[in-house]
């Protein structure tokens, strides 16, 4: 039984050792912002934030995490990066349909933690495992260069 | 005029919330007692089902119903309908197999429900599927579009030997064939438009619930609720309309995918009346790739004549359509209603079309972004591009001499369809503008310097936009002075809370932010016309306007008993009542709040502020434009690049530039993707979906796409009272054809003059190698 902490409080999962951290946050923490795309890493809807990282949630078991600290996007804006991100996200006018944006913040607020002032390169690296069908991507890249610059 | 008003980039009021985790889409849905299910499905695209032991499964624990295709047939419960009803060969109704949720005696395709299973937990639903033994007896398959029809594969209908379920013709044959006869040059091309599918992010999910009284409510991220709520009625549980409730909350995507019936809709309601539990089915995403309604999928025939002098004369089009194994409810769509958009922006007097539907065992097709615009868009952009080659003729003055003059709308064009108005050459001469055509030669050199060939693709495109249809919107204020917007449609990402808000907030004056958006419940509304086609802008916020001003005429008496003045002296400006020719004013909440005071009110006065309307268009409108899509090839590896794309639009009357870009931006991206790298392929034998995944299927990330430039160049409509054209799909249906133009701009150096799609790398390192030998 895995015991950590989800935006700041603590939680024991009682589920299967082997059962994806995003099951744990959906079904039984009823944290539904992160998603679920593709099951396998394969589209970053589900991303969040385990002791700062980007993960994917959906092939993360929660055995894997015992003792860690999970952030998601319900908690995100908690902090200047990710308000700042949230806001560009609103001032570009990212999301279409909102499904992936979840994971596309998530991963946006990584990158910045690292990295104060990224280029089209490092964007593209940052935000190439977060599909989006909408087709946001190039309004992904102007949010992330204002957040940037709000942050600066 | 207010920063709120239309017109203006107005940021999105949806996005707080679905930027910190409070979207609701289907999966988020929970319900005391839910249970879920999960469908085992066929692994073959062709097999008898001899006998199906599900004794096993039905002990596992916590399963509470496993039920089968007999069970279905045994139920007494309907099949789904096709929505629209063409004609097969002979004149007779075309051929519609029973469509049933399960199959009971024979799988038609990969990925066909054969059985479902009810658990308290979804991990006891599937390790119970897993037990059940079904006997199937593998049958010949055929899974190719251009075969199905010429008796070299096995007739799947008994009833449809050639396997043809309709053919449809439009168009005056006998003045095409006088324009070949008399032609000069004649263009003759195969159009292989690829099958793709739209894999929205949100898979699949449907909830369905059954109460103790009978009620079927049913959740669904749909194109329709109310269509889907009358199909469910009347042809499935065979229910009055108003025992059967649909919601849509948020929707994560669709672009087609989520327009018509699906059998898991129906599973989970059956089901759910089974077991007396809620019932929840979300679909994994290799799943949806087999199961979900898919998008194109066609080959075309296609010739256009000219004169000695380059005018068009006229054009001829045989299409066959894959439609799938069965004929899905909307199945018919793409295949006929935009065929009309074959006549592009080109003065083209004669054009006739035959497009047949055709059955495959694959899983059915449907509209898909665009539902047929963006596939004739690529074939006349294709061989108007190959008919300037064989002329030595500049693409571009090709187009221009052979385009519609704005002096000449009205334009009834040779195919179908009646063009308002339009400015496209002023589309094309800006968007080259933008484009820098002028500078691409020396862009081209620079290209080749580095060992690179470079492109350039023009599509002059149109679309037919908010067909003729109704739309119903609700307006209702609640005592407090804040009001809730009803209205028939529903967003899959377009942004309606925003727009609507904008068209209310302009025409009563009020704060946005004391506004709500409902959209999706079945039960708001007596009828809603669903979003899809290009429609919402045209119809839902006609009909908005409609109910906001409708809202005016009903607190105007309430009003004039404020102002103790007559009715006929109260003017209505700025969000406030006035007595006219004084500085008695006041404001439309307060009327609102009163109208709710029945003491306040004299007894003629009936209380409450709400308003209903209904808009109905009697035409479509024809939203156009001029995509320039610039790409540099490496003939090492055959990896394309999208180095520029320029985009004038006129969609008419811009409500929010911001959202507009938006939607063409992802249009763009998806026409895109068809263009150079999304393709569903089957395996021909077996009829095995080869691209399963998310590591087969390639989908559009964000190092695929360069920057857009787009402009408006907007041309309003008379045809509704926003003046406006659909947005919505203009994009994709300019970038299929506008990209692979491009590619094989790059390409004709080397003396390649057409490419398949999609123009992988691979596609292109091949084409490259052939022409080399």
């Amino acid at each position: 039984m895995a015991s950590f902490k989800v935006n700041g409080r603590s939680v024991t999962a009682d589920v299967d050792d082997t059962t994806p951290l995003l099951w744990v946050l959906r079904d039984s923490l009823n944290l539904t912002g992160a998603k679920f795309g593709c099951g396998v890493a394969l589209c970053g809807a589900c991303t969040v934030h385990l002791d700062g990282q980007p993960v994917r949630s959906c092939v993360t078991p929660v055995a894997d995490i015992d003792g860690a600290s999970v952030v998601t996007i319900e908690q995100v804006g908690g902090d200047r990066i990710g308000r700042a991100v949230q806001e560009a996200w609103v001032e570009k006018d990212v999301p279409q349909c909102g499904y992936c944006q979840s994971g596309q913040v998530m991963s946006a607020v990584a990158l910045l933690r690292d990295n104060a002032a990224p280029g089209d390169s490092d964007i593209d690296e940052a935000m190439e495992g977060n599909v989006c069908r909408c087709g946001t991507y190039g309004r992904i890249r102007a949010a992330i260069k204002a957040a940037a610059a709000s942050l600066s | 005029m207010g920063e709120f008003d239309i017109g203006n980039s107005v940021p999105r009021t949806e996005d707080p919330r679905l930027l910190s985790g409070g979207g609701r889409y289907v999966d988020d849905i929970d319900l005391p007692g839910l249970c879920r299910a999960h469908i085992l499905r066929s692994p073959h695209a062709h097999a008898a089902i001899r006998r199906i032991d599900a004794d096993e499964a039905r002990a596992m624990p916590g399963v509470h119903a496993v039920l089968t295709g007999a069970d279905y047939a045994a139920s007494g419960l309907g099949t789904i309908q096709a929505q629209l009803v063409l004609k097969a060969r002979d004149g007779t109704p075309m051929i519609r197999p029973p469509f049933a949720p399960l199959a009971a005696e024979r799988t038609m395709h990969v990925g066909e429900a054969v059985a479902v299973v009810v658990a308290d937990t979804l991990a006891q639903a599937r390790d119970a599927a897993e037990t059940i033994h079904v006997d199937f007896e593998p049958l010949e398959a055929n899974v190719d579009t251009a075969l199905a029809d010429t008796g070299a594969v096995p007739a799947l209908w008994d009833e449809a030997p050639d396997n043809e379920s309709f053919v449809h013709r439009l168009g005056d044959r006998n003045a095409v064939e006088a324009g070949f006869a008399r032609a000069a040059h004649v263009v003759e091309r195969r159009f292989v438009i690829s099958r793709v599918t739209s894999n929205t992010m949100e898979p699949r999910a449907f909830v369905g619930d059954v109460d103790r009284s009978g009620r079927h409510t049913l959740y669904a991220a749909c194109h329709y609720p109310h269509r889907l709520r009358s199909g469910l009625a009347k042809d499935i549980f065979r229910l009055p309309e108003n025992r059967v409730r649909v919601i849509a909350n948020d929707v994560g995507g669709s672009f087609g995918l989520r327009g018509g019936m699906y059998p898991e809709q129906i599973l989970v309601l059956w089901a759910s009346r089974e077991t007396g539990r809620p019932v929840k089915w979300t679909c994994e995403r290799s799943e949806g790739l087999i199961s979900d309604h898919q998008g194109r999928d066609n080959v075309t025939d296609a010739a256009l004549a000219l004169d000695a002098a380059g005018n068009f004369l006229a054009m001829r089009v045989r299409t066959r359509v894959n439609i799938g194994a069965y004929v899905a409810s909307m199945a018919g769509g793409p295949a006929t209603a935009n065929l009309g958009t074959l006549a592009g922006t080109y003065v083209t007097p004669a054009i006739h079309v035959e497009t047949a539907g055709v059955f495959t065992n694959t899983n059915s097709t449907c509209p898909y972004r665009g539902a047929g615009r963006p596939e004739a868009a690529h074939v006349i952009e294709q061989l108007i591009d190959a008919a300037a080659r064989e002329l030595g003729r500049d693409p571009v003055d090709l187009r221009r001499q052979n385009t519609i003059p704005e002096d000449a709308m009205p334009f009834r064009t040779g195919l179908v369809f009646n063009y308002d108005c339009g400015a496209f050459e002023k589309n094309l001469d800006r968007a080259l503008e933008i484009a820098d055509r002028a500078g691409f030669e020396e862009r081209r050199a620079g290209s080749k310097a580095n060992g690179r060939l470079r492109g350039i693709g023009i599509s002059n495109t149109i679309e037919r936009a908010g067909a003729p249809s109704q739309e119903r919107a609700l307006l209702r204020f609640d005592p407090t002075g804040t009001a809730t917007l009803f209205v028939g449609t529903i967003s899959h990402g377009q942004g309606h809370e925003t727009i609507y808000k904008q068209i209310v907030a302009q025409t009563l004056g009020l704060d946005p932010a004391t506004l709500r958006v409902a959209e999706g419940d079945s039960d708001a509304l007596s009828i809603g016309g669903g979003t899809g086609g290009s429609r919402s802008a045209t119809l839902g916020g006609s009909a908005v306007l409609r109910a906001s001003e409708k809202i005016v005429d009903h607190a105007r008496p309430v009003a004039a008993h404020i102002l103790e003045a007559a009715e006929a002296d109260i003017e209505f400006a700025d969000g406030a009542f006035r007595v006219a020719g004084t500085d008695r004013t006041v404001p439309l909440v307060e009327v609102a709040r009163a109208a709710y005071v029945p003491s306040k009110l004299p007894p003629e006065i009936e209380p409450g502020l709400e308003a209903g309307a209904g808009y109905v268009s009697r035409v479509e409108n024809f939203p156009n434009g001029c995509h320039v899509c610039e790409v540099e090839v490496d003939p090492d590896t055959g990896a394309v690049e999208v180095v520029d794309y320029s985009v004038v639009d006129d969609v008419g009357t811009v409500l929010n530039p911001l959202l507009l870009k938006g939607q063409i931006h992802g249009g763009v991206a998806q026409g895109l993707g068809q263009a150079v790298m999304e393709r569903i392929v089957f395996e021909r034998d077996s009829g095995q979906n080869l691209s399963g995944s998310f590591m087969d299927y390639a989908m559009p990330r964000a190092d695929d796409m360069c920057g857009f430039k787009v402009e408006a160049n907007p041309v309003p409509t008379e045809t509704n009272p926003l003046g406006v054209k659909g947005a919505g799909e203009a994009g994709t249906v300019g970038a299929l054809p506008a990209v692979t133009s491009a590619i094989v701009d790059a390409l004709a150096p080397l003396g390649i003059d057409r490419i398949d799609m999609p123009a992988s790398p691979e596609t292109i390192w091949r084409a490259i190698r052939d022409v080399r030998r």
